[in-house]
């Protein structure tokens, strides 16, 4: 790290308190609506966060994943679909620095995306019983001498709508094997969404993961260089684990502080008695640690593991990225549990200072993107043949 | 032990192409080969070979074509003989 490290890290986090700060007063309005978060946006806009992880020579700060992971965790206590939105959006440049820079067109996207501070979304799910299994496609790309063209029946793409630029999943060819797929971006002008389904959900109503035929056109350079097969396994699937379990985090960090205030008040009214809730307080605290030092632990391991294709590739860390998935999604639940049985009514009701409802909500989708089930799935094959190192040093 | 790979390969690896038109350098997972089913064939090699793949040849390089999976299989064998 050089000595300017520790400034531009505290000067990202004054910038994503100050976008917090705005997210939090319309989080209840975004929900309630299940609308995009656009004033959090724009905050993150007016701040200059989009591009932060990208290196400086496209005009980004080089800021690390945990740097980026920290932003999530101060958004997330203030807006769950606010934090979502970033850190999916964050999940694309991390595919697109790492997997594109020395093609040209990729480049002056990430130029672009630091100058206008460009919102990219993904489309990934596929409807014909591909679902969420994000490795394999059934649309291909179609090309005729330098142009292609892509349509995709796509169950989600998350804040469709507001993006700037969408990266697509597909087959590499009309011929190709489901699993040999490419990743492509299409920029704004270059299609058309034509919404099949609403999102109308439990939690996570502001991030409007619509569904939408895709159709895009444009040129052969805007498919990324190296296959989608490697940029899932080393960048996507960890980045997207650790981010989202940053703003998870960050969510549970809410609830807890909320639940600590409840609990403080109580025990300002009532000197010299404990409240009841004082013990649930202790007990939250201990598991939001337990899920602190398990996502600390995972960005340590991907910072150490960064740019090393066979320390990214190696089976251990793919399991250590999915147990920071698996714990992280369950853990939350407990601790925002705990803080409701805390809070008790005054967290069950919305519009108090106490309120958990949303909290509660939004946390609900944490196990269901990509399904706990299916990543449990796959860390058992994984488990077949790969013994976890018990080293506390490694 | 080339052929005894590619034997295992048909029949564990789930391909939706004949092992015959696979060359040794081809990507084994632009040819299909999922996760799953690379973990099914090491177990099979495994079992084949009475041996067991040290935590760092766990990786989708030692999968990754048919001559990546023999080479792994020759430093394996090639380590135990010299044990």
């Amino acid at each position: 790290m050089t000595a300017a490290g520790p400034v531009t890290a505290s000067s990202l986090s004054d910038r994503a308190t100050r976008v917090a700060k705005s997210a939090s007063e319309w989080a209840d309005k975004v929900d309630r609506e299940a609308r995009f978060p656009a004033e959090a946006l724009s905050a993150l806009k007016a701040e200059r966060l989009m591009g932060v992880m990208i290196p400086a020579e496209f005009g980004g700060e080089n800021a690390s994943l945990t740097e980026v992971a920290d932003i999530c965790v101060i958004l997330g206590q203030a807006c769950g679909s606010a934090a979502m939105v970033y850190a999916m959006h964050q999940i694309q440049i991390a595919s697109l620095c790492g997997y594109a820079v020395g093609s040209g067109w990729h480049e002056d996207l990430l130029r672009r995306i630091c100058d206008e501070q460009l919102l990219i979304g993904s489309a990934t799910s596929e409807a014909g019983g591909i679902g969420g299994n994000l490795r394999n496609s059934i649309c291909a790309i179609e090309s005729e001498g330098d142009r292609i063209r892509l349509e995709k029946d796509a169950t989600v793409i998350s804040y469709g709508e507001a993006s700037d630029a969408i990266m697509v999943t597909s087959r590499r060819h009309a011929e190709a094997a489901a699993g040999d797929q490419v990743s492509t971006v299409f920029m704004k002008d270059q299609y058309t969404l034509e919404k099949t389904s609403n999102w109308d959900t439990l939690g996570m109503r502001g991030t409007c993961s619509d569904g939408f035929i895709f159709r895009g056109e444009g040129s052969k350079e805007q498919i990324l260089p190296r296959p989608f097969a490697e940029i899932a396994a080393q960048s996507m699937l960890a980045v997207s684990h650790l981010l989202w379990s940053a703003l998870w985090y960050g969510i549970a960090v809410d609830a807890f502080n909320r639940s600590q205030s409840f609990v403080k008040a109580a025990a300002r009214k009532n000197p010299g008695q404990t409240p009841p809730g004082a013990l649930r307080v202790a007990e939250a605290a201990n598991l939001l640690q337990q899920i602190k030092g398990n996502v600390v632990s995972g960005l340590k391991q991907f910072e150490q593991a960064k740019g090393n294709p066979d320390a990214l590739n190696a089976m251990s860390f793919a399991v250590a990225m999915n147990n920071i998935k698996v714990g992280t999604s369950q853990s939350i639940l407990t601790v925002i549990n705990h803080c409701m049985l805390i809070c008790g009514i005054m967290g069950y009701k919305n519009g108090t200072p106490y309120s958990l409802g949303r909290h509660l909500r939004d946390a609900h989708s944490a196990q269901l993107m990509i399904s706990n089930d299916r990543i449990l799935g796959n860390t058992s094959n994984m488990l077949l043949v790969n013994k976890p190192d018990p080293s506390l040093a490694g | 032990m080339n052929d005894i790979v590619r034997e295992l390969l048909a029949k564990h690896g789930s391909l939706p192409v004949s092992v015959d038109q696979i060359s040794d350098d081809a990507d084994l997972y632009d040819a299909g080969l999922s996760s799953f089913a690379s973990v099914q064939l090491m177990l099979a090699l495994e079992e084949h070979f009475d041996v067991e793949f040290p935590e760092h040849l766990l990786n989708r390089k030692s999968f990754s074509s048919v001559e990546a999976i023999v080479a792994a299989l020759a430093e394996i064998t090639g380590d135990q003989q010299a044990a």
